[in-house]
């Protein structure tokens, strides 16, 4: 019989041992299905290991995929510290990439570059902070869950996506030829706004990435040195102590919120300026990746931790890249979701051991068998 | 029950050091040490919570292997924590049933009336009258704690523990909570009292076994021995109990808090203060004594800025305070030692460094622009240790990781390091052992010698009358009765507490 209990203590180095652990098991159970469907697990971890982080290319392509999940992972991070739990990075992501694009086409293609990105930037992170502002007012004045709120504001913001491009003729579709007006999309970005990249080691750094990296950075510094992170962990820990202590806590919440939001929506602004360079609303775009979701995913496999979570989320980027790399007629499309989400399952589920441990072995004896039968309960 | 040469070791500690203890069916067993002196951790061997290095546990002659807190209560021992194990939000039928597996409990579709007629049958039978359907979170900690009696009655639990269980009760209430406890060592329990107060081991138990400094110094009929015996082997030396000192300042005239028509509602809506008014003039120690859950939780919690009242004033040295705002009270330099120490008066998961500061953290002292000075925070933490004695291997160690004396102390530096005008302390030695009682009375004593207006709201009459200049006492929301500690007996203090004659 296996009970789960409760740790008592909780040994350090199991924060250690426990996902690597975790992750040599995912790879076992992987080897058992690589062989029932007849494929050699040593020369396709090989070929998976090559794809993700071996070389120029395979790095270029690991670091487009984690720069998103950097972004959500942070955002979901900074909120769960405070017990504050936003699980609407993906839609204020899209809000981001909505209001980015927006300030891009209106500026047009005539302003400095500078000048573009910083506007980007401000707008794509404004505009999500005010997305992400609407849970966080409800919760902070009327108590609401934010769980709940955030995540039904994901389908408004994607629906407000699709409608933009699809549906509508707003300043964000191209409607200058026949062939866009009909086949939808979204006005383009001009060379002459892209974001930059750097490539100090021969590897293409975008600029997002590095912008989440300062800002993983920035948010290491709020969190152990400033005064609103203390307030945060005390406001996380117990509220009544932060009631007691005279700290408001409300006004954390909204600003948990936008700040939460904030990172979620420079997301998406880098989506447009680095990547795709349009506003994609189509299925395969945006919102067909789900960057908001694996963000939380991120941040919990880094503990809240920003430079935990840039970690994980590069790894998880590996991932997503070997995936598509491996994927093609000898190798099916669902057989790598399979991988992907067997090693998501054991990294998360071996979380638990972390606070509980398994044990083996017979019943108590109960007080029925031990109590002299003369001296049973009355 | 029988316990063998238990030992337990944590690191650089020897909690328990080759312990016997044992008690027999149908008596009431005390269990009489200091903290740290190895009780807690002897009882969480028994329940199952931690395992012994070495030594064995038998039941009715049988040996028994606890890996988890599930066998022992599969077993039939039940524990009543000082820190009750309770969820608020959950009736007190829901709770009862937390965990179960047997009958009502098992069933696919629970009925909670049927399971409330039982918790109610069980507290008539045994005399803990609490509303079945009540949630706990409306309860006072003494209805919480006869809900955990309940509990532990309601899964027929034949050893019961109890740890500290009389320091939320009334002199009154604790002698109904005696009378519960016998009968239910005359059906053949075995009940295991776990106490540092010696006049109760005296009034309840049959047998006391002292524990000192991790060993077991004696087993003994409790007729057999004196109140200042036991307290001799319990500390180890000879020991003054609790007496009145007399003061050697006086009291200052000055009002240091008036409180003014002050009617406060309670979390149920209800009112539960209702136009109250006193004054605590600088130097004074005034008393606010009442059973728990007769507004004095409330009443503290209005002073410093936690609840918003209905109507009334609050004064500090004749400036009003701004009601319903905890940093009003804190600039108007109210301390407060609240009730519930560990999840209000700390953050159990930051550290001592991050718990020192839990109030001044805003100040020039420890902060630059949004920086904290963690290094000066760190230092300052380090001194408020060493100067009140907090026992704990160091400022990065977790709030809840320290005993609840320590824990204490911790709270009352931290206080005390705002220079206080008045202080509100609200059972400041709820749970404590006679050393840290001790500790903590001297340190109220100095304050109020140094000028604050103190104004102690506590269950424990022994405890009021061995402090306070001025006795007021609260029943339902209001004061009944003012009375001089020098002359009133405690007879007549226990009737205006359970609702009788005002004076």
């Amino acid at each position: 019989m296996i009970k789960v209990e409760r740790r008592l203590q909780q040994p350090r180095w199991l924060s250690f041992v426990v996902p690597v652990g975790s992750v040599a098991i995912a790879f076992l159970i992987m080897a058992v299905v690589l062989v029932v469907t007849g494929h050699s697990p040593g020369h396709t971890y090989r070929r998976l290991f090559d794809a993700a982080f071996v070389g120029k290319a395979a790095w270029n392509d690991t670091i487009t995929l984690a720069t998103p999940i950097l972004f959500t992972g942070l955002a979901a991070a900074i909120a769960f510290r405070m017990q504050l739990f936003n699980i609407g990075a993906e839609g204020q992501l899209y809000i981001g990439a909505i209001t980015a694009a927006g300030i891009a086409i209106w500026l047009g293609p005539g302003q400095a570059r500078t000048v573009t990105i910083i506007a980007m930037c401000a707008c794509g992170a404004a505009g999500a902070a005010l997305w992400a502002l609407i849970p966080g007012v409800l919760k902070a004045f009327g108590r609401t869950n934010e769980i709940i709120t955030t995540l039904m504001l994901n389908y408004v913001a994607g629906l407000l996506l699709t409608y933009m491009i699809f549906d509508s003729a707003s300043p964000w579709r191209d409607l200058s030829t026949i062939q866009t007006r009909s086949f939808p999309q979204s006005v383009a970005l001009k060379p002459s706004q892209f974001w930059p990249t750097l490539s100090p080691f021969d590897v293409v750094l975008p600029f997002g990435f590095l912008l989440a990296l300062g800002v993983a950075v920035a948010l290491y510094v709020l969190i152990r040195l400033t005064r609103f992170g203390f307030e945060m962990s005390v406001i996380g820990d117990s509220q009544r102590a932060a009631r007691y202590s005279g700290m408001r806590t409300r006004r954390k919440i909204l600003a948990v919120m936008a700040i939460s939001g904030g990172i979620a929506g420079l997301g998406g602004a880098s989506q447009v300026g680095d990547f795709s360079h349009v506003l994609d609303a189509s299925p395969q775009g945006l919102q067909g990746a789900n960057y908001g979701y694996t963000g939380i995913v991120v941040a919990a496999l880094g503990r809240y931790n920003p430079f935990a979570v840039c970690l994980v989320g590069v790894l998880l980027g590996g991932l997503q890249n070997a995936g598509l790399f491996l994927q093609g007629a000898d190798f099916p499309t669902g057989l790598v979701g399979v991988m992907q989400g067997i090693i998501l399952f054991c990294t998360l589920g071996g979380e638990l051991l972390i606070r509980y441990r398994l044990r083996l072995g017979r019943r108590a004896a109960s007080a029925v068998e031990t109590a002299p039968a003369a001296e049973a309960a009355p | 029950m029988a316990m063998r040469g238990i030992t337990k070791r944590f690191p650089g500690v020897l909690a328990n050091d080759a312990v016997d203890f044992e008690a027999a069916p149908g008596e009431v067993h005390a269990l009489l040490g200091e903290n740290g002196a190895g009780k807690s951790t002897l009882s969480n061997i028994l329940i199952g919570l931690y395992q012994p290095d070495e030594g064995e546990i038998r039941l009715y002659g049988e040996r028994v292997d606890f890996h988890s807190p599930s066998d022992a209560i599969e077993a039939g021992i039940g524990m009543v924590h000082q820190h009750f194990r309770l969820v608020p939000p959950f009736t007190v039928a829901e709770n009862i049933i937390l965990g179960e597996h047997r009958e009502e409990a098992r069933r696919f579709v629970v009925h909670p009336r049927q399971i409330e007629k039982r918790v109610a049958a069980l507290g008539e039978r045994y005399g803990l009258a609490v509303d079945p359907g009540a949630r706990v979170w409306q309860l006072s900690v003494g209805e919480q704690q006869r809900v955990e009696i309940l509990k532990a009655l309601y899964r027929e639990a034949r050893i019961l523990i109890l740890d500290e269980p009389t320091a939320v009760l009334t002199p009154q209430e604790a002698e109904a909570l005696f009378a519960t406890l016998r009968a239910m060592a005359a059906e053949g329990r075995t009940v295991i009292f776990i106490s540092h107060k010696l006049h109760e081991v005296k009034a309840v138990s049959d047998r006391v076994t002292v524990l000192r400094g991790g060993r077991a110094i004696s087993t003994l009929p409790t007729a057999d021995a004196t109140p200042r015996e036991l307290a001799a082997l319990m500390v180890g030396r000879d020991v003054e109990l609790a007496r009145r000192v007399e003061r050697e300042v006086p009291p200052g005239d000055e009002e240091a808090l008036e409180v003014e028509a002050l009617t406060v509602r309670g979390d149920r809506g209800e009112h539960s203060v209702r136009d109250v008014s006193f004054v605590v003039r600088s130097g004074e120690v005034v008393g606010v004594a009442g059973v728990a859950g007769n507004g004095q939780r409330e009443l503290a919690e209005t002073i410093t800025g936690m609840r918003s009242p209905s109507h009334g004033r609050v004064l500090v040295h004749g400036r009003r305070t701004r009601l319903g705002d905890p940093r009003s009270a804190i600039r108007a330099r109210v301390a407060h030692v609240p009730e519930d120490r560990l999840g209000t008066g700390v953050a159990p998961t930051l550290t001592i460094a991050e718990n020192s500061v839990l109030k001044s953290y805003r100040g020039r002292e420890v902060s630059r622009g949004p920086l904290l000075l963690w290094r000066v925070i760190r230092n300052q933490a380090r001194q408020l240790i060493e100067r009140y004695r907090v026992a704990a291997p160091g400022v990065d160690a977790r709030a809840r990781d320290l005993s609840g004396g320590n824990l204490q102390k911790l709270v009352l530096g931290r206080e005390f390091a705002g220079t206080p005008q008045v202080l509100i302390a609200a059972s400041p030695t709820r749970g404590l052992d006679v050393g840290a009682i001790e500790t903590v009375h001297a340190y109220l004593r100095e304050a109020a010698a140094g000028g604050v207006g103190v104004l102690l709201i506590s269950e424990d009459l022994d405890e009021i009358l061995a402090l306070a200049d001025r006795v007021v006492v609260m029943y339902e929301g209001q004061l009944t009765g003012e009375f001089d500690p020098a002359t009133a007996t405690v007879e007549e203090i226990g009737l205006a507490m359970a609702g009788g004659e005002r004076s």
